[in-house]
């Protein structure tokens, strides 16, 4: 195995590092270093960068810029960022928690990406230095993207709109049979009058349940007025199958799940 | 493969050794500079025997690049034991019979000595949380978990 690392202090000359044939970028390397091990060797350098500016909170107005080297750790800590904290605290265990970055996290191929997809219900921002994306637009298209993700920005919820579950087999820890996060905007009689949810391992990325979202509006939050968003929660859904769980489990609970979490 | 300088503190003592570019921190500290202490169950981030402390947080040494370590202060349990006394969780695993065969013995105190620098008392949840990124094959993790509050308790009755 030939590996080697190369360090830049700005993104700008990492990004034109990354061109080169074999480059890779490294965040916390928990996926990156593990292909390494693992005898990949379409990988044959490591760019990273040492920016501070990288590893980053800023939270100001309701909204929170995530620095793309900020670890799941700092995320579960901070004690303005409550309402992301259960999905930072779902990647991994202690150790992949303090590596584990936002950045990567956007580009981990299920069943990993359990922060991603509570980004993605929470619509964020993809800041790169060529520009911004909608969250939903960038995880289309980034196997072909090559930009350095400097920054996510994302508006935080109040605390009642939004709920994370994380479903796996290993207590308390362990990877994803699936997961689920859900912004949800309701009059105060608890009618549904928005609906936006993010579902993971039930494709190779995080994607929306766009069927369930709009299922959902007019509804209220009972097992009734549910039935008909759990229905087509499974409409455009294309699982992973892997040790964890076949694909015809996966889509057999996702139901089940989406109906627990929208009933607490 | 060019060779590259690191160079960190290793449970207080100075270390500096030649490296190919991207050498993991595991594969440094057992063949280049002969600690053994953390071992290497998977190379995959999965098992948690190759945990160390990097500047106070709990790494995965397997998934490091010791080039990314310059600098930093490095524990490992071979650095616990004082003057042939050992550390209160090392006594607290062995009086607990926390280890079996010891292969993920290591890597379970490092992710204890974490909780316990910062949460004094931990309750039992924590603990579990704690270890839960460490596999052990052997002893069902009962005494584990038993020997991590045993050790906290020691602590607090020496503290008193
Ligand atoms: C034992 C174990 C358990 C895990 N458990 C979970 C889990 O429960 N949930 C979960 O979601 N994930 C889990 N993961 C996967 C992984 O740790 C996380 O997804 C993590 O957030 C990846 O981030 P990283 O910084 O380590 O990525 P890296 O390994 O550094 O990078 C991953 C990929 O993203 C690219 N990349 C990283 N940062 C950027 C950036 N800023 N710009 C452009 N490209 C970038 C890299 O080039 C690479 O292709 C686990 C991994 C292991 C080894
Ligand atoms: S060897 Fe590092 S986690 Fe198993
Ligand atoms: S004692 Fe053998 S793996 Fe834990």
């Amino acid at each position: 195995m030939s590996l080697a690392l190369q360090t830049y202090s700005s993104v700008k000359d990492a990004n034109a590092a990354l061109q080169a044939a074999g480059a890779r970028y490294i965040g916390g390397g928990t996926l990156v270093v593990r292909a390494a091990n693992e005898g990949d060797i379409s990988v044959s350098s490591l760019v990273r960068v040492t920016d501070p500016g990288l590893s980053r909170i800023a939270v100001s107005g309701g909204k929170v810029r995530l620095g793309a080297s900020v670890t799941m750790a700092a995320i579960a800590r901070h004690p303005e960022l409550a309402a992301l904290a259960p999905a930072a605290r779902a990647v991994g265990g202690p150790a992949i928690r303090n590596m584990a970055t936002v950045g990567g996290n956007l580009f981990a191929p299920s069943p990993y990406g359990d922060f991603a997809v509570a980004l993605l219900a929470l619509d964020a921002t993809i800041v790169t230095e060529e520009g911004e994306l909608p969250i939903e637009t960038f995880l289309a298209g980034r196997d072909t993207s090559r930009a350095i993700v400097t920054a996510v920005e994302v508006a935080l919820p109040e605390a009642e709109s939004f709920r994370f579950l994380k479903v796996s087999r290993v207590k308390p820890k362990g990877v994803s049979v699936l997961s689920i996060a859900a912004l949800l905007r309701r009059r105060e009689d608890g009618t549904v009058t928005a609906a936006r949810i993010a579902l993971g391992c039930m494709a190779d990325r995080p994607i929306r349940a766009l069927a369930a979202e709009k299922a959902l509006l007019g509804c209220k939050l009972t097992v009734q007025e549910i039935a008909p968003a759990l229905m087509t929660s499974s409409e455009g859904i294309a699982p992973i199958t892997d040790p964890i769980a076949s694909a015809w489990y996966r889509a057999e609970v996702l139901p089940v799940h989406l109906g627990r979490l929208l009933l607490v | 493969m060019a060779k590259v300088p690191v160079q960190f503190t290793l449970n207080g003592s100075e270390k500096a050794e030649f490296v190919e570019s991207g050498t993991t921190l595991l594969n440094a500290l057992r063949d280049k500079i002969g600690d053994t202490s953390p071992k290497g169950g998977c190379h995959q981030g999965t098992c948690g025997a190759c945990s160390v402390i990097i500047d106070g947080e709990l790494r995965l040494s397997c998934l490091t690049l010791a080039e990314t370590c310059g600098g930093a202060d490095i524990r490992t349990t071979a650095g616990l034991a004082e003057g042939g006394v050992l550390h209160p969780l090392q006594r607290a695993f062995l009086d607990a019979f926390a280890t079996q065969c010891g292969f993920c013995t290591p890597g379970m105190i490092m992710a204890a000595k974490v909780l316990l620098d910062r949460t004094p008392n931990p309750s039992r949840e924590d603990v579990v949380e704690a270890l839960s990124g460490n596999i052990c094959r052997c002893t069902g993790y009962e005494p584990i978990i038993q020997a991590v509050l045993l050790a906290a308790r020691a602590n607090s009755q020496n503290a008193a």
